[in-house]
């Protein structure tokens, strides 16, 4: 892992949890790379939409994923750079099992002068049998990767 | 979504959406605006994501329940309501959302019987002026006869 990798790992990794509204839904660090993080979402009554038959609703689960695939953006990024969300798809292609946890992993798998492209998934145990797919790009305020602010 | 009594509330003129659990996490609310249902989200300290701005994940929540309500609302009265699930959800961030009041609102751009495809937008002071926008395609299961 490379030092910047690790540096987030060590003081972002507890900080996301911090974020108040991470902090609301209970979202928590798991594990990164150099390009990548792992994150959780434990189970709330309060996630659910329809009670009556279980169904989540979409923003616990964007909440998620949108904190997830940021970070790996960063991450990519190599540096603490400002940064927000341009676009972000989710597709969602089954319910998630009832009360579970829903783990978040997600990746930016390329990186350009203003902009970073981002995918993941979400899973409730088993990463080959995910819930949900996500892709979406970030947008970074001014680039030093081309030398200097352009 | 089974539960008749959210019907009876969107037939109202306002009214709060504790019925939903994740709504009530929002603290949302809802007014008819000239026939038009807007949901409304006060600002709170937890709604932050990063410094002095609401979390996207949040405002994206809002908009699928604007969108949500939006369909069910349209639903032939006297019927069973079907289960109503979100299948894409793809979401733009416009503008950064401040730590004020948000507005939603969605339309319905088709409403077939299995699928209903909505576009869904929330702003703050100015309507003109949305922060973030979504295209929501929902799925509607029908409970048997």
């Amino acid at each position: 892992m490379s030092n910047f990798a690790e540096q987030v790992s060590q003081f972002m990794g507890p900080f996301v949890g911090r974020v108040p509204h991470n902090k609301q839904l209970g979202l928590r660090f798991v594990a990164a790379g150099d390009r990548w993080v792992e994150l959780q979402l434990p189970f709330s009554p309060r996630f659910l939409v329809d009670p009556d038959h279980g169904v989540w609703a979409s923003g616990p689960i964007i909440t998620l994923m949108d904190t997830c695939v940021g970070m790996a953006s960063m991450l990519a990024r190599g540096a603490f750079e400002p940064h927000a969300t341009l676009d972000l798809r989710t597709d969602y292609v089954r319910s998630p099992k009832p009360e579970a946890t829903v783990t978040a992993r997600g990746e930016c798998y390329r990186m350009t002068r203003q902009i970073a492209f981002v995918r993941g998934l979400a899973h409730d145990g088993d990463p080959a049998d995910p819930i949900a797919h996500v892709a979406g790009t970030f947008m970074f305020a001014a680039s030093k990767l081309a030398g200097g602010w352009q | 979504m089974t539960n008749p009594a959210l019907v009876t509330l969107l037939g109202q003129n306002s009214g709060r959406l504790d019925l939903l659990p994740y709504a009530a996490l929002l603290d949302l609310s809802f007014e008819r605006v000239d026939g038009e249902l807007q949901l409304i989200m006060p600002f709170a300290e937890t709604l932050i994501g990063s410094p002095g701005r609401l979390h996207g994940g949040a405002i994206s929540g809002l908009l699928e329940l604007a969108g949500l309500l939006t369909v069910i609302a349209a639903q032939p009265e006297g019927e069973p309501l079907p289960r109503v699930r979100p299948v894409t959800v793809t979401v733009d961030f416009m503008r950064e959302g401040a730590p004020i009041e948000t507005r939603a609102a969605a339309s319905i751009t088709k409403l077939g019987r299995r699928v209903v495809n909505v576009h869904a937008s929330a702003w703050q002071a100015d309507r003109s002026r949305p922060i973030t926008a979504a295209h929501i395609n929902f799925v509607l299961d029908w409970p048997d006869r």
